[in-house]
Order: structure tokens, then sequence, then C-alpha cells
């Protein structure tokens, strides 16, 4: 592993789409889809990141829905500082945790808009930001 | 369950200069700090039938607390690693006293070092927080996001300010203005935390704590044994421990965090209440850290954390002095390892920079916190 000045692990950008609870997760978002487990037992959903069992009940079958993509902002904050060479450009941008409507949080960002207008309790809904290797989840606000 | 409160004891502590340290490296730094713990106890490494640390920042590996011991020339009964992020240095005191009172040990050294402000050229991997494959795709890196985010939702729910995180962030530097090991000792105003950079919106650069070198280590041992070494025995009166979530995405709440059933066991074990307390060393990895444990801990209700800090009630001489070292914020950021060193001092009287001294300490408080505001212990330490 690669270490910064201080001997620090650099810090990793991109998601690891290999993770083996995680792959169905990546594949539907490359397809636009926001999806996640549901216990079949408690019809709770799992949230984030995915694992073998279900965190509520700790029943192992469960499928795999399309969410509504809408949610709500639980905190936000904005990052004025870079960690990250991606990012350098970026500054002021903003980091999310956004609340999904059926259960289950993101890490992710509001965009379409500055960083000081993402309010707390605002409703958002899922876009999609395609890269090269992968799609990440983001969110807007809903008009 | 066996109350151990008043059955064991911190009798001996150590402490490294901190700072800058670029001579030094995580394996020296961790020596260095138990040699001044034993030197301080007055008893030799042989006479050591314990030790128990942090993994290592820098160098992640298996039972570093084995390889550390026989690097100290200590053979263990008990030995091992703890990975609490900064509740560590509590949950080793813990972790002692427990060992210690099933017999598996008798005299037991704690002891944490990082090498985090100047280079560690060890070779080694550096150590994973977990879960962050689920936040840095997103831009979200440091833990300055994470507290970040409980900050930002505890102006959301409760109205309070970056002017009164900054009476935190100025009260510990007045601490460590008067403190000789301590990195930063200008003190500043709350024009200067203003004024000072934003680092992860709302929290300025005066809201964070440093990256130092340094280590610190203490000694546990039964309160019978204790009257055999010289310096006044500390009694450990009462522990807690909650870790009420992992990652930011699994966390219940941000303004409420672990330091509540943690403290309320530790009350519960001593048969004390926060009106008992003559000071405390809160957790200050960032100032809103403090705020929200000072609710937590009862100090105040939840959310008048704010209007608690202010008037000089957190500082020396006022009703609860906070982190009179100068905390993680001013002194050094060793995961709290120098908030139990303090607090012994403090109750030992005579230990510290006269005008440092909190006035008649009998009892006082030391809370960890570690991870993404996930990992939280406490102790309750009282002189004898």
């Amino acid at each position: 592993m690669s270490k910064d000045e201080r001997g620090r692990a650099t810090r990793r950008g991109e998601p690891y789409l290999d993770e083996p609870e995680a792959k169905p997760f990546w594949a539907a978002c490359r397809e636009h889809k926001l999806t996640a487990q549901r216990c079949s037992s408690c019809k709770k959903i799992f949230g984030f990141p995915p694992q073998a069992f279900c965190p509520h009940c700790l029943a192992r079958e469960h499928e795999w829905v399309t969410l509504s993509g809408k949610g709500t902002v639980y905190s936000q904050i904005a990052y004025h500082r870079s960690w990250h060479p991606a990012y350098q450009d970026k500054i002021p941008y903003n980091v999310s945790l956004v609340d999904l409507q059926e259960g289950g949080r993101l890490v992710t960002n509001v965009i379409g808009c500055a960083p000081e207008e993402v309010i707390i309790g605002m409703p958002v809904e899922v876009v999609f930001e395609d890269f090269p290797d992968y799609t990440l989840p983001k969110f807007r606000p809903v008009k | 369950m066996a109350n151990i409160s008043g059955k064991y004891c911190i009798v001996g502590i150590g402490e490294t200069a901190v700072g800058k340290r670029p001579d030094a490296t995580t394996n020296s730094l961790h020596l260095e700090a138990i040699k001044a713990c034993l030197d301080d106890a007055a008893i030799k490494n042989s006479q050591v039938d314990g030790l128990l640390t942090n993994q290592p920042l820098n160098d992640s590996h298996r039972s570093y607390a084995v390889k550390l011991a026989h690097m100290a020339g200590i053979d263990p009964l008990f030995a091992t690693d703890l990975a609490l992020g900064g509740a560590t240095p509590i949950a080793m005191v813990q972790l002692a006293v427990m060992a210690i009172d099933v017999g598996m040990a008798t005299t037991i050294v704690c002891v944490h070092a990082r090498k985090r402000s100047t280079a560690d050229p060890t070779p080694g991997h550096p150590i994973r927080r977990g879960d962050e494959h689920w936040e840095e795709p997103w831009g979200h890196f440091a833990a300055a996001g994470g507290h970040a985010f409980a900050a930002s939702r505890h102006m959301y729910e409760f109205g309070t300010k970056s002017e009164d995180l900054a009476e935190i962030a100025i009260s510990t530097r007045k601490h460590a203005s008067l403190n000789k090991n301590a990195t930063m000792r200008k003190p500043i105003t709350l024009e200067d935390h203003q004024n000072s950079r934003m680092i992860v919106a709302p929290l300025r650069l005066l809201d964070c704590s440093l990256e130092s070198d340094g280590g610190g280590a203490v000694l546990v041992t039964s309160a019978e044994r204790a009257r055999d070494f010289p310096k006044k025995p500390v009694a450990i009166l009462g522990m807690g421990q909650h870790h009420p979530h992992f990652s930011l995405l699994d966390a219940p709440t941000l303004t409420t965090l672990g330091g509540k059933k943690s403290s309320e066991m530790a009350y519960k074990m001593s048969g004390l209440g926060p009106k008992d307390m003559n000071f405390a060393q809160i957790y200050d990895c960032f100032t809103i850290t403090s705020l929200i444990t000072l609710e937590d801990y009862g100090f105040c209700k939840k959310g008048e954390g704010k209007d608690f800090v202010k008037n000089g009630r957190i500082t020396i001489g006022g009703q609860l002095p906070l982190n009179t070292h100068g905390g993680l914020l001013s002194q050094a950021h060793l995961e709290g390892q120098l908030h139990i060193t303090e607090a012994v001092k403090q109750l030992r009287r005579n230990e510290v920079e006269p005008e440092r001294q909190v006035a008649n300490a009998q009892m006082g408080i030391v809370s960890g916190h570690g991870g993404s505001l996930a990992m939280h212990a406490t102790l309750i330490l009282g002189a004898i």
C-alpha cells in the first residue's frame, strides 16, 4: 500500500466493485437503479454496506429490491480541504448523509445546488453519475 | 455482579515529550513510555506480568502487545492488543482490572504511542478504519468529516453555534499554555477561532486536534499491592463502555453517543454522579466531541452544552475544569492516553504546574471516544 508524506495510507477514491456482498448493488447502479437488500423474514431493508445476514433479525434469506430513490438529508457538511488529488479542484463540495425512504442510509453528495443550499431535513432524489468503470448514486433536491 | 470499585489502582504513569519527535519511531515511543511509567512506579520490568496496548496505527499486525512486552523485557502472563480507536487507552485500564480481578496477572502496564506528526520510516502497514470504501468514493475521507456531520446535526437540533464550540478550543488552549509538555501554547481568542480556516464546514481548523508524536503508559495493580508503591495510588472507582454504532451508515443518532450509557454504568459502579466530579478529562478529537460528551455525561441537559461551556465554567478555577492538560486540541493527540495520566497527576496533587492544579481534586471522570463517533469508554478515578 502506498503512503503519504506522514506515512499514512493513501486514500482510496473508488468503490470496491468486487466485494461479494456488494456486487449486485454496484451492478444495479450501472443500470441507474438504486437497490438494497430486503429481509425475507422481517421485511426490513438491511441498510449499507450490504451483508450476508439481516442486521435486524439475523435471517439469511433476502432479495434485492429497487428503491424509490427518495430520501431525506440527515446531516450535511462541506469539505473545504482536499484529502485526495481528485478533489483538489472540487472544494468546497457537499457530502451528505441521506436517509432513504424505505430504510438504509448512504454517505453521498447532494449535487445540483451550492453546498450552502443543502439543508438538513430537505427531501432529495437519486441521480446517477457514470464513471468509466463504475456508477455512483448521488442526490439532488426534489424540485 | 461483583463491584470492583476501589479495589484496583493506578500506581505508575509515564509520559514522553510530545509534539515533533523526528528521531523517534512508533516502537521507541512505546518503550520510552513504558520506561517512564516503570521508573515512576519504581519497579523493574521483571516485576510486571501483563501488558496491554493499542494496535499501532503505522504498523498494524498480530500481537503487538506480545512483541512489545518482550522488547521491554516483560514476560507476560496476560497480553493483548485492543482496537477501539480513541476509546482504547481507557479500555486497556478496564481490561487490566478484569484480568487482575480473575487472577490472571497482578501488575499490568497499559501503553499507547503514536507517530503522526513526523514520518515513521519503520516498514509496516497502516491500519484501516473499516468501511471507508463506502465513504471515500463520495469524497468523505477524514475524521473531521464524520465529526462535522455531528456538529452540523447538533447545530440543527439545538441551535449550537461555531462560537459555542470556540469556548472549548479557547479554554483548552489556555490550559495548554500552562503545560510545559504541550505542543500549542499560545493563547487564542474567539476572533482567532472564527478567523481560522474552514476544514470541513462547520468545523474550523481550531476545532480540530493535533497530529502528534508521543506516548503514555499507566501501571495497574490491586489496591492491596498499591500500598507498596512509592507514589500516592489513584483508585479506579467506575468504568463503562458503549458502542452504539460502527459507521455513519448505521448510527441511530449523531447527537447522543456512547457516552450516555457508558457513563451511566460508571456512575452506578462508583455510586457517584456528575456533581461529585472535580474535573473532567473528556476526549476532544474535535470540539464537538467534548460538547456532546459533557451532555451525555449528565453535566447538563442534552442541547444545553452550548451554555454550559460558557463563562469560565470549564476553565481551571471554574466549576468543572475540562482537559486541564490541553487535551488533544492543544497538548497532543495520543488517542486520550494522556487524559488518563493527567487525571492521575491531578489526583496525586503537586505533579503539575501549580497554576494548572485543580483545587481539592478528589474525583475526576475520563472519557475515550473512537472510530466514526462509534466507540466510547469511561473511567472514574479518585484520590485515596
